[in-house]
Formats: C-alpha cells, structure tokens, sequence
C-alpha cells in the first residue's frame, strides 16, 4: 500500500470516528459511563436515608447471599434472596423454552405463507412486539385475574366452580413473560428460517427421511443461529424482568429486578442494589457468551 | 381439483400450533381494548357501549400532563438519536473494518444487550449525585437517558438503508464533479431519508413505551404515560387505564403501519 | 412381450393453480423407460421436463394420470417412500454437513447399519474421485466437486431410478464435456436407470440411449438419438435438434414435387397431399443449376467455420435454405452470391413431417 493510500486509509479511519462520536459520547454518559459509577457504589456503606455514605465496604456484596441474623447478629445464608434468585432463573429458562417451543411453529408457519401474504403475518406477529411492555402486562392481568375473562369463561361454561387464583403467583408471571416476550423469540427464529433453502427439504424427503428427521436432521442444525438469537433477546430480558413480576406478581413473587428495586426504595440499601445489578449483569454476560459460543462454535469445524 | 401433492414444507401440527399462537396473543389485547368501551366498571360483567372512559382519561389532568411529557421526550430523544445515529451509521457502514468498529458496535448495541433493569438503577446513582451537585431537576436527565437507549433502535433501519443502497450512484455523482457534501446532500441524503424516517419513528415509539428506566430515572411528580399507568396499576384499577392504553396502542400501531410502508422494498 | 418398465407415465396431467389462472404444464404425457436405459427429456424452459422429472420424484402429484416405478403405482407415494433419487440442478447439499455425512444421508435415514454406512460412503466416494475431500464441509469445494457429490449421495442407497434434473447446466463447457463423460461411464458402471432432464439437445444426443422431446407439456416424439436426428416427425423436433431446412412440397404417388417440378422419390411412403419437407442441411450439396433432381436456388451469403461453410441460398418460392459444404483442401472459395446454383439430395434425407 503507497503512502498516499495509508494516508487516505488513516483520513477514512478518522472520519469514522468522528461521526461516531456524539452517539458514543451520550451513550457514554448515559449508558455504559454510569454502569462504572454503579460498580463503585456497589463497594461503598448504605446511608441512613437512602443514597450512599462514602466508606468502602463490602456489605453490598456479602448481602447478595447472606444476611445478618437480628438477633445473633451472625451472617447467615439468605433464604429470601436464594428464593428470588431461584424463582428468576427457573422462570427466565422455563418462558425461553416455551417461547421456543410455540414461537418455532410460529416462525415457521410465517415463513412458508406465500409471498404476498407474508407481510400481512410479519405485521400481524409485530403489533404486539411494540405495544407497549405495560399494556401487554396488564392485558395478561385482565385474562388471568379473578374476575377476568378466563374465569368469567370457564365459570359460564360451567368448567369451573369456583375462579382460579392464577394472579399474583409463579403461574402468572410465567405466562406473562412467555406472552410478551413471545415475539422477540418468533422475529429472529423468522429471519433464520426465511434464508433456510427449502430445496434442501427436498433433497431430505428425496434421501428417505420423515417428517422427523427432516426437522431434526436438516431444519433445526440450520436455523440454529436463529434459535439462539431468539433465546438470547428472550432470556437476557426475561432474567431482568421488573415491570411483568411487578403486575402480575403483586409484590410477593418477586424476581431480581424486583428485588433490586426494593434496595432503592424501601430496603435503603443501595450498595447492596448496586452489587445485585452488577450480579445479574454479570450472569447475563456470561449466559451471552455461552449462547455466542453455541451459535458460531459450529463455524470452527470443518 | 386439490392438489394432494405432497408439500415438503408441511411439519406437523405446526400450523395449528401457529394459529393457536396468533389467537392468544391478540386474544388479551383485544380483550383490553373492549373492555375501555365498556359502560361498567366491573370488568366481569359487560354493561354496554360508553365512551366514558376516554371522557374520563382526557379530563385527568394527571393524564394530560403525562402525555404531554411523554410526547415531548419522545420526540427530543428520537431526534436526538436518530442525528447522532445517522452520523454513525455512516461512518461505520460500507467501509473496510477498522480496529475499534467492534468497540462502537458493542456500545450503540449496549442498550440491547444489558438488562433494562441494571441501566436504570445505574442512571438512578449517577443523575442522584449530579442532582445533588447541580440542583437541576427538569426533564433532562429523561430526555438523555431515552436518547442513549434509543441509539440502537435508530441505528439499525439506517444501516440497514444505507447498506442496500447502490455505492455506484455516489460514484456518478463524484464523476460529474460533485463535492463530498454535494453528494452527501443530493445523493446519499435523499436516499437514505425512508431509513431516517424509519428509525426516528422506530425510537419515538421505544421511547414511547419505556417504562423501566423512565422509573427509576424520574423525579418526583415527574410521570410520563407509562409510568402513571404503572402507579395507577397499584392502585384501583378502572377501565380509565383501559382507555389511556387502547389510545396509546392506537398511537403505536398508525407509527408501525407508516414504518411497515416505509420500509417496503419498492424503489 | 409383458415388461416391466423401469419408470412409467400413463396419460399424467399435471395442473398448477385454480380456476382461470390454471395452468397446465403436462398435457396427457405417456411414456415407458426401460430398466438400465439413459433416458433423455429434452426441451426448452417450460416445456414440462422438469414436471415430469418431479411427479416422477413424487414432489408433484398428477392431477390425473398414473406414474408407476417397477410396475406399482406410486402417483400419490411420498418421496421418501419411492426408490428414486434425485440430482437437484442446484445441487441442494446440506451446507451443515461433511461430505461423507452427506453422502451417507440417504443411508442414515433408511436405518442401515453404521458398518454398512461407512463402507458404502467409502465406496461412493471412490468413485467419484473426492478421496482426499470426505471431510470437508461442502460450500468448500468447487461447483464441478459439488455436483460429484450430489451424484455421490444419490446413488449411495442404490435407488432403482436416478433422476438428474438439469445437473450439467452450472459447469464451464470444458467441465461439463468431461461430466458428460463420466455420467455416461457410471450408468453403464452401475447399470440403474439414469433420467436425464436438459435443454441441450447436444448433450442429449451423445449421452442417451432414447430421447423424448417435449414442447408446451407434450412428448413430441420419442426415440434413439438418430432416429431423433435423421427422423424427425414434427417441426418442433426437427427445429429444435440440430439445423433443418423446411422446405413445402406435395406428395403423390410416393413422390415429393417441390416448386418448379422437381420431383424426389419418397424412400419411405406418405399419404398424398401438401406437407412440409425436413432436410438436414449436410445432407444437401451445391451442384451446377439444371442438374436432374436438384432443386434451383440462389446464393445469398456464406458463413465460413473453417470446417465447413453455411451457404443461405433462397428457393424459387422464397424459401431461405441453409446448405453445409465441407471445406476444399485448396481452401477455394464458395459460389458467388447472386449465383444460380443446384441443390441436390438423396431421398433419405427427404423428411415428411406430420404437422
């Protein structure tokens, strides 16, 4: 490469970043900077009324797991907190593995409409991916609640005697989650599946293979990017759920967002909110990497 | 005659599934949207057609005040983010990778991949302390926070545009003597306006709609339309939020119709 | 004589659509391939080959008609459940997969033992000479390596039928000579019946051992390669396999008379009446004008292909005719356009045909 073309290659370089520097500098500041301050504070004292008193220590840490007995005054293991801990993740696989469960069929059955019709679906499965977070939540509230219209149905119909007491337990933030987070699963799962050569599908049945087969053998191994895209954009969410636990589970099913948001609230602990946020983050990028290493690891052999 | 060819993209109880999961999803919603018009409060129980809830709703002034600051982040930030995004966009498409691109990638993606809940309790500490320091408590720390998280909802449509766009058409317009910004403002822009305009309908929707962040980075009295609905939630619970929500989805589905008509490959 | 017919059509309709925007791409096809042959459908796009190909695959089910394999009735059978295989013109190989994990596919899928696996994907692999490449993944190799694969992992589980949909149409010229080679050697290798789809009437001529030719979802006519070439019995054929001369004329009494009275004994008889007469143009020779038997033409112009020239002569009535002459070892030149010249030919070159 001559020296006018280095040049004009370091030119190009530097113009770069330079459009990108107002987008970084308000992320910055706004988005990955405070997440600094966050781990900070995660290793100072809690202050008596909220907000942070400026000695190091380590309580917020040590308070994930363990909490002090009030009366032996000793560290124990925090049940509670494994409790919520528990509930997240069983809850944030569980909605995953549903999600992918119903969203593949979903996906699928999109992908193979014919063409013109295809866009009517594509916007159909889209509404709800952007209405808004709450409205979904309390849209789940008004069909699981004691007087909404799954009981008033089953109640009419004669199913059931007495309603069901759906709301406010794991149940209903289990299906409130799988029902919002549905489409974030269904989107990727569509791209993957729309580069998917269907010719292929002709050369399995061709080679002898069943309907079975074909899926497990030639479709799924495939569209694999897609699945683990789709459980990325549903787990990483699910796992900091705050809004849906919050509505549908009433306070006393609490997850992790929850729980953190109860450190700044009530529980005036905010190094211990602080350390909990950097937990859950931690977690979310090691289940991130996991997930990256599955989808492009395939890409290595060969 | 039916074709009783045999169809090799058929998987079974696949479509059935599918249907199954279009039915649930609009089920609630719609549920929701009927029940605003629903004369009674009682929402067991249907009392006829009214209208009364909307009344109700646009008589708040709670209501109106948090609309109209919902309105205006919304639109502060998804122009905020959609300039800087578009900035960006450019100078990270359509070029040779250079060392640091992943670097800016992974921030503009940032607010995708980090959980909603640790971004608010972060921007919570960080604007506590500068509203300690400066005393300012407008809406500003709003306005910047939806303007970060909505970078990468801008971001994307835009780089999308920009890279199906034919890089030939701005090498005519440089062999017919046009400077760099001449291109730029009579080439590149025109063509990339569709993204543009996608992207900041895109971000005014997200910023629309976000609840989370909004919560924690507010400060008192400081509601937007969410975050009023999420307290009300607490609280009775009156088809008024019925209404406030079937309005809003109203609001979202116009902005996604024009973002689908938008986007469609036509030119 | 009762056989049994490797592949089958009786009277196959094949519709696509509903209604008004139906559209029928085979119209009441009949045709019988017997065991062991290369079978050929030649035509050009649209003609029905490649649906024909598929409801012989079973990806396509007639909308009436029967298809039978071995003498069973398979129209309505799945293709997993039929004893074919395919060669797809795009090859369709699983981009996920090795190539020895593709060519086992097939093998795999009807439960055979690994053991017996392993050794036949060795074996097919040997055969088309990929030995070094079994454990690359597929998008690695090059289009003509692809192609050996894809004929690879279809004769793996040793179907009765192969049906090849087009495969040559993506190789470089050289390339696809030196396949045409190889798939006739591996038919008469492995002795299955290979169904070959193309538009190249070239290669159809050299690799089969029956032809059909088909146009607008119709079998024109079905035959040996030089019964097909030497006698066509429709325009379309005659048209689409090498070059032809169409020449009118009337027949009577076992004769042709052409304009101007020429009249040429019939070496094979055909009723009387107006017909159109198919002549190869390597079959006609330039001679001096008057010459008994030889029709009188004018010289347009000559295309030189160092082999032979292409004279365009014009017949009294018009017609435009093309007559190939080898070239003179003294390299002389042609007639001169404008000049009066003779075209003659044998009887057996003169072709009645039918429409």
């Amino acid at each position: 490469m001559s020296e006018a073309e280095a040049r004009r290659e370091r030119e190009q370089v530097r113009r770069s970043w330079l459009l990108s520097l107002p987008a970084l500098a308000i992320l910055a500041v706004a988005a990955i900077g405070p997440l600094f301050i966050m781990v900070a504070y995660s290793f100072l004292t809690p202050g008596k009324y909220g907000n942070v008193e400026w000695l190091f220590s380590l309580e917020g840490w040590r308070g994930i797991l363990w909490s002090k007995d009030i009366f032996s005054d000793e560290y124990v293991l925090a049940d509670a907190h494994l409790t919520i801990f528990w509930r997240s993740v069983k809850l944030s696989i569980l909605t995953t593995l549903t999600t992918l469960a119903v969203g593949f069929p979903t996906a699928w059955f999109i992908a193979t409409r014919p063409p013109k019709s295809r866009a009517l679906w594509l916007f159909l499965i889209t509404i709800p991916f952007w209405t808004n977070l709450l409205i979904r939540t309390y849209a789940i509230n008004e069909v699981i609640r004691i007087e909404g219209l799954l009981n008033t149905v089953l109640l009419k119909l004669g199913l059931l005697s007495a309603p069901l007491r759906l709301i406010y337990t794991d149940i209903a933030v289990f299906i409130g989650m799988t029902y919002v987070y549905l489409p974030l699963m269904v989107l990727p799962l569509f791209a993957a599946i729309d580069r998917f050569d269907m010719r292929l599908l002709e050369a399995g049945y061709d080679l002898y293979a069943s309907r079975m087969q074909v899926l497990r053998r030639v479709i799924l191994p495939i569209v694999k990017p897609g699945i683990v895209a789709g459980s990325i954009l549903v787990f990483v969410p699910s796992l900091g759920a705050y809004v849906t636990p919050r509505v549908l589970g009433g306070g006393k099913q609490m997850m992790i967002g929850n729980f953190i948001e109860l450190q700044f609230g009530q529980g005036r602990n905010w190094p211990l909110g602080a350390a909990l946020s950097m937990a859950l983050l931690l977690v979310v990028m090691v289940a991130l990497l996991f997930y990256v290493r599955a989808a492009t690891g395939e890409k290595q052999d060969g | 005659m039916a074709d009783r060819s045999f169809s090799v993209a058929r998987l079974p109880g696949f479509t059935a599934t599918a249907l199954l999961v279009f039915v649930v999803l609009y089920l609630p919603i719609v549920t929701l949207v009927a029940y605003s018009f629903n004369k009674g409060v009682n929402m067991a129980s249907w009392e006829g057609l009214s209208l009364q809830w909307y009344v109700k709703a646009w008589a708040n002034e709670q209501v109106k005040a948090a609309t109209l600051r919902s309105l205006t982040i919304a639109a502060s930030a998804a122009a905020v983010s959609t300039v800087v995004a578009t900035m960006a966009a450019l100078g990270t498409t359509r070029r040779k990778a250079f060392r640091g691109q992943t670097l800016i990638y992974m921030a503009i993606n940032q607010p995708l991949m980090v959980p909603e809940i640790v971004t608010a309790v972060a921007l919570l500490i960080f604007f506590a302390q500068i509203k300690i320091w400066s005393g300012y408590t407008g809406l500003g720390y709003l306005i910047l926070a939806h303007s970060a998280f909505c970078i990468p909802f801008a971001y994307l449509p835009i780089r999308a545009r920009l890279e199906g766009m034919d890089l030939t058409l701005e090498t005519a317009a440089a062999d017919l003597y046009a400077t760099p910004w001449a291109t730029f403002r009579r080439i590149t822009l025109p063509l990339l306006l569709p993204g543009i305009i996608a992207g900041m309908m895109l971000a005014f929707v997200i910023s629309l709609d976000d609840v989370v962040i909004t919560e924690f980075v507010k400060s008192g009295g400081q509601d937007t339309l969410p975050t009023y609905m999420l307290g009300q939630m607490r609280r009775q619970l009156t088809p008024e939020i019925n209404a406030i929500s079937t309005m809003l989805l109203a609001v979202t589905v116009i902005l996604l119709t024009s973002f689908f008509l938008l986007t469609r490959k036509r030119d | 004589m009762s056989e049994t017919y490797a592949v089958e059509a009786r009277s196959a309709v094949k519709d696509f659509g509903q209604g008004d925007a139906a559209v029928r791409a085979l119209d009441n096809v009949s045709v019988a391939i017997r065991k062991g042959e290369f079978f050929t459908l030649l035509g050009p796009s649209g003609c029905g080959k490649t649906t024909l190909l598929r409801l012989i695959a079973g990806f396509d089910s007639p909308t009436s008609g029967m298809i039978l394999i071995d003498g069973e009735d398979v129209s309505h059978l799945p293709p997993n459940r039929r004893p074919v295989n395919t060669v797809f013109q795009s090859y369709a190989l699983f981009p996920h997969l090795t190539v020895a994990q593709n060519i086992a596919f097939g093998l795999e899928m009807l439960g055979r033992p690994k053991a017996e696996v392993a050794a036949r994907t060795e074996e097919m692999v040997r055969l088309v000479r990929l030995d070094r490449m079994s454990g690359r993944k597929t998008s690695q190799l090059s289009g003509g390596q692809q192609q050996r694969v894809a004929l690879a992992r279809a004769l793996a589980p040793r179907p009765k039928v192969l049906l090849l949909d087009e495969p040559l149409s993506a190789l470089d010229l050289k390339l696809r000579k030196e396949m045409q080679g190889e798939l006739k050697r591996l038919q008469l290798e492995t002795g299955i019946t290979f169904i070959f789809v193309t538009h190249d009437q070239e290669e159809a001529l050299t690799m089969s051992d029956r032809i059909a030719v088909m146009s607008g979802g119709r079998i024109l006519q079905i035959g040996t390669p030089r019964e097909i070439y030497a006698h066509p019995t429709n325009r379309f054929v005659a048209d689409f396999i090498g070059e032809t001369n169409f020449i009118g004329a009337r027949v009577r009494g076992g004769k042709a008379i052409f304009g101007g009275g020429v009249e040429v004994p019939l070496a094979a008889p055909a009723p009387d009446g107006d017909v159109t007469i198919a002549i190869r143009p390597e079959h006609m020779r330039l001679v001096p004008q008057g010459m008994a038997g030889a029709l009188s033409a004018t010289v347009g112009h000559a295309v030189y292909f160092g082999t032979d020239s292409h004279v365009h002569l014009k017949l009294i009535d018009g017609t435009e005719i093309v007559v190939r002459q080898q070239s003179d070892p003294d390299g002389a030149g042609g007639p001169k356009p404008g000049a009066v010249v003779g075209v003659s030919f044998p009887p057996a070159a003169v072709q009645v045909l039918e429409d």
